[in-house]
C-alpha cells in the first residue's frame, strides 16, 4: 500500500510525471499550497508572468514551437477570469494546454466568496474539456486525463480547478500509465476506403492543389516531412493557410505562398480555379474562403480532419477523411506508391503555366521609398537578417502580422507563432517569451505593432527576470492599422479611435523595464540596427518607425470572392463592397 | 434540398458527471442551434451513464455539425440520430390542467377518454389529466382543452428508442 500525499503533491508529481519542465503562473491565495510545492522542488521551473493572460499565451508559445503542451497555474477568480483570452486563443488555434486554476474551499463554493468565480462555468465554452476536482482522490486521474485530452485528437485547452481544501487534502497517488478513458477516444487512422478514392481522385486531377493548414503542424515533425514528399511526388503547387506556415519550404517553387484574405494572387486564383482541392489540416475559415457560394466553385474537395466537426461546416466537400495527417499522409503515400501513379503530366504543365502568368503579376511588389521605411520592407530586410532554423517569429495581430506572414519566410514548422484564429493583440510578447523558455539559445522575435504591443507589455518585465533575450520588432506606424484600414476602405476615412495617441518612448520605455531600445526611422539606418539587434545579448524593444498609412496587399474585401481580388496598384480605387459584406468582420 | 429544414430527434449517452447537460445546453445555445425539446434522466446507475434525448430543427448541414459537434464533446459516449438511422418510437408525457363546470367539465372528460387519458386529480371543478403519446397527440389533446378551461400543461419533452433488439 503505497503511502498518501496532499493534493499540492500530486499536482507537482503528475507534473513531472508528465514530463513537465516548465509552467507559466502566478500565485494567489488559492494556489498557496501548490506554489509551496514548487518551491521545494527543482525538476519544475516556475516562470513568473506579470499577468494571467500573459502566462495563457507563454504557453502557447512554448507548445506550439516544441510539440509539447503549454502548463498554466493560476489562482482563483481574477486570475482564472484573466486566463480566459488565452484559453479561447488556445482553443481556436488548436494548443496543446493545461491551465490548474485554483478555486476557494468547497464548503465555499457558490458562496460568493472572496476571489470565487464559476471558473468551470467560465471556461466551458473556452476549454476543450475542464473539471472541477471535488476530491483529492480524483485528482491524479484527472490530472493525466486533462494532459491526455489537451495533447491527443484535436488539440486544445483543459482547465483543472482545485479548490484549496483538495489541495491540502491527503489522497493516493496514481502513475499516468494506469489512466483510460472510457468515451474520449479520437480517431486516428483514416478510413483506407476513402484513401483509396483521394488518390484515384488526385491522380486523375488536371488542375490540383494542396491546401495545408495548422493541423500538419499540430501533427507532428514526421507530417510536415510526409507532406513535402507527397507534394514532390505529385508536382502539384501547394498554398497554405496563416497556421500552416512551415509545413511546406517557402524556398521550394511549388510553394504558391499563404491562401485567404491577405493572400496571394496566385494562391487564391488557384484556389479558385483549381478542379481537385487537397485540404490537409485546415478547417475552411471565413479568411481563407471569402464569399461562399464563390469558393473554388469547380473542384472536387477532399477534406483531412482529425476533427469530425470541421468536416462541411464551413463548405461541403466531396470526400471527408477524418484522422490525424502524419497517418493519413502515411497511408496515402503508400497507396501512391504501391499502385505507381502518374499524375497528368501534360494537364499539369498547362496548370503550372496559368500559374505562372498569376506569379508574373508580383502582387507583393510595393513602392519603394528612400526617405521612409516601408512595413514590407522593415519585415523583408528583417527576413533577411535573421533567418535561419534557429529562428522563431511570433506576431501580434494586425497589419504588422499579416506583413509577417507574407514577408517572413519560413521553411520549417513549428518557427511561427501566431493568434489565427481568435485573432489576439497582445499575443506576441507573452508567446516570444514561452518560446524563449522552450529554445534558450534561438533567436526569437515577436513582430509586433505598437498598438498590439502596449496590450501585454508588462511581459517585457518577464524577459527581463529570467534574462530572456526576446527582441521585440515594432512596426510602428501610429495606427492601429488593420482598423485604420478598413476604415478607409469601408467607413469613408473616418478614422475614429484607430489614431495611437499619447504613444509612451518605446526606447525610454525598454531602459525602464531593463531591457535595450533601439529605434531606426530611416532605411539607411535599418541594417545597421537590425544587427544591433541581433547582437544585444538581452531583451530589446525595436521601434521601427514605418509609414504611416500604408495598406496592406493583396486583399479579398469582405464579402468578395478569391478572384476579386485588391492588389497594391489598386490603391485610391473606390471599392464596392456589398451590404452583405460589410456585416462581416 | 440543401436549405430545407427538419425537425431531428437525437438520442445521446453521456457519463453522468457534474456539468454534463450544461455542455450540451452550452453547444446548442453558443453555436445557435435551436432545441424543441430536452429530455435527460440517469438510465444506468452502475454504469453512471445518463440519456439526453434532443429535438431539434435545422438543415441537413446543421443537422451533421450538431451531431458531430456532441460527438466531440469528452463526456459523451455515442450520439445517435433516431431519425435517420433507425425506425424509432418517440413517446412524451403531458400533465394537464382543466378546470371548468357544467357541460365543458363533462366534454373534457368524455375527450380525455377518447385520448386515453388518465385523472390523476379531480376536484369539484378541475381535472389534471395523464396523457402519454407521440408530440402530435398532446399538441392536439391540448388544443382540444382550451375551449374547456385548460388552466396549465406540463410536458416532459420526448423521449426516444430505436425499434427492434439491437441498443444504442
Amino acid at each position: 500500500m503505497s503511502a498518501t500525499m496532499t493534493g499540492a503533491q500530486i499536482v507537482l508529481k503528475a507534473l513531472q510525471d508528465q514530463g513537465v519542465e516548465h509552467i507559466f503562473g502566478y500565485p494567489g491565495g488559492a494556489v498557496l499550497p501548490i506554489y509551496d510545492e514548487i518551491f521545494q522542488q527543482d525538476a519544475v521551473e516556475h516562470i513568473l508572468v506579470r499577468h494571467e493572460q500573459g502566462a495563457t499565451h507563454a504557453a502557447e508559445g512554448y507548445a506550439r514551437s516544441t510539440g509539447k503542451p503549454g502548463v498554466v497555474l493560476v489562482t482563483s477568480g481574477p486570475g482564472a477570469t484573466n486566463a480566459v483570452t488565452g484559453l479561447t486563443d488556445a482553443l481556436m488555434d488548436s494548443i496543446p494546454m493545461v491551465c490548474i486554476t485554483g478555486q476557494v474551499a468547497t464548503h465555499l463554493i457558490g458562496n460568493d466568496a472572496f476571489q470565487e468565480a464559476d471558473t468551470v462555468g467560465i471556461t466551458r465554452p473556452c476549454t476543450k474539456h475542464n473539471y472541477l476536482v471535488k476530491s483529492a482522490d480524483d485528482l491524479p486521474r484527472i490530472l493525466h486525463e486533462a494532459f491526455h485530452v489537451a495533447t491527443t485528437g484535436r488539440p486544445g485547452p483543459v482547465v483543472v480547478d482545485i479548490p484549496k481544501d483538495v489541495q491540502f487534502a491527503e489522497a493516493k497517488y496514481m502513475r499516468p500509465t494506469a489512466v483510460k478513458h472510457k468515451t474520449y477516444k479520437p480517431q486516428i487512422k483514416g478510413d483506407i476506403e476513402a484513401i483509396y478514392t483521394a488518390v484515384d481522385l488526385i491522380s486523375k486531377a488536371k488542375k490540383p492543389v494542396f491546401y495545408s493548414g495548422g493541423g500538419v503542424i499540430n501533427s507532428g515533425p514526421q507530417a510536415s516531412q510526409l507532406l513535402r514528399e507527397f507534394v514532390k511526388l505529385t508536382g502539384f503547387p501547394i498554398t497554405s493557410t496563416l497556421m500552416g506556415l512551415g509545413a511546406f519550404p517557402s524556398a521550394d517553387p511549388q510553394w504558391l505562398g499563404m491562401l485567404g484574405m491577405h493572400g496571394t494572387y496566385e494562391a487564391n486564383l488557384a484556389m479558385h480555379d483549381c478542379d481537385v482541392m487537397i485540404n490537409i489540416g485546415a478547417r475552411f475559415d471565413d479568411r481563407i474562403t471569402g464569399r461562399l457560394d464563390a469558393f473554388s466553385p469547380n473542384s472536387k474537395k477532399i477534406h483531412i480532419d482529425i476533427d469530425p466537426s470541421s468536416i462541411n461546416k464551413n463548405v461541403a466537400v466531396d470526400l471527408p477523411i477524418v484522422g490525424d495527417v502524419a497517418h493519413v499522409l502515411e497511408d496515402m503515400l503508400r497507396v501512391w506508391k504501391s499502385r505507381a501513379v502518374e499524375p497528368d503530366k501534360k494537364a499539369l504543365t498547362d496548370w503550372w503555366a496559368e500559374i505562372e502568368t498569376w506569379r508574373r503579376r508580383k502582387c507583393l511588389a510595393y513602392r519603394k521609398d528612400d526617405k521612409a521605411i516601408k512595413p514590407q520592407y522593415a519585415v523583408e530586410r528583417l527576413y533577411e537578417l535573421t533567418k535561419g532554423p534557429n529562428t522563431y517569429i511570433t506576431t501580434e495581430v494586425g497589419q504588422h502580422q499579416m506583413w509577417a506572414a507574407q514577408y517572413y519566410r519560413f521553411e520549417e514548422p513549428n518557427r511561427w507563432m501566431t493568434s489565427g484564429g481568435l485573432g489576439t493583440m497582445g499575443y506576441g510578447i507573452p508567446a516570444a517569451v514561452g518560446v524563449q523558455v522552450a529554445h534558450p539559445d534561438a533567436l526569437v522575435i515577436d513582430i509586433a505593432g505598437e498598438a498590439s504591443v502596449l496590450m501585454t507589455m508588462q511581459e517585457i518585465s518577464t524577459a527581463v527576470q529570467y534574462r530572456l533575450p526576446v527582441k521585440i520588432f515594432i512596426l510602428n506606424n501610429e495606427y492601429m492599422g488593420m482598423v485604420r484600414q478598413w476604415q478607409e476602405l469601408l467607413h469613408g476615412g473616418r478614422y475614429s479611435s484607430s489614431y495611437s495617441e499619447a504613444l509612451p518612448d518605446f526606447v525610454k520605455l525598454a531602459e525602464a523595464y531593463g531591457a535595450t531600445g533601439i529605434r531606426a526611422e530611416k532605411p539607411d539606418e535599418l541594417d545597421d540596427a537590425i544587427r544591433k539587434m541581433i547582437k544585444t545579448k538581452g531583451p530589446v524593444i525595436f521601434d521601427c518607425i514605418v509609414t504611416k498609412e500604408e495598406n496592406c496587399f493583396p486583399m479579398i474585401p469582405s464579402g468578395a470572392a478569391h478572384n476579386d481580388m485588391l492588389l497594391a496598384d489598386d490603391q485610391g480605387l473606390d471599392i464596392e463592397v456589398s451590404d452583405a459584406g460589410k456585416v462581416m468582420v | 434540398m440543401q436549405d430545407q429544414i427538419n425537425t431531428h430527434t437525437i438520442s445521446v449517452l453521456v457519463d453522468n458527471e457534474a456539468g454534463v447537460l450544461a455542455r450540451v445546453i452550452g453547444l446548442f445555445s453558443g453555436r445557435g442551434y435551436n432545441i424543441d425539446s430536452l429530455t435527460v434522466a440517469e438510465v444506468d446507475d452502475g454504469a453512471h451513464t445518463s440519456r439526453i434525448t434532443v429535438v431539434t430543427t435545422g438543415t441537413p448541414m446543421v443537422i451533421e455539425q450538431i451531431k458531430a459537434q456532441l460527438g466531440r464533446l469528452v463526456p459523451v459516449h455515442r450520439v445517435v440520430d433516431l431519425t435517420v438511422e433507425t425506425d424509432s418510437v418517440e413517446r412524451e408525457l403531458a400533465l394537464i390542467k382543466v378546470s371548468g363546470k357544467g357541460e365543458a367539465r363533462v366534454e373534457a372528460l368524455r375527450m380525455s377518454e377518447a385520448f386515453r387519458a388518465r385523472v390523476v386529480d379531480a376536484t369539484p371543478d378541475s381535472f389534471v389529466f395523464e396523457l402519454t403519446g407521440r408530440t402530435g397527440k398532446i399538441d392536439a389533446f391540448i388544443g382540444l382543452m382550451r375551449p374547456l378551461g385548460l388552466k396549465e400543461v406540463s410536458r416532459t419533452g420526448v423521449a426516444a428508442i430505436a425499434r427492434g433488439a439491437e441498443a444504442m
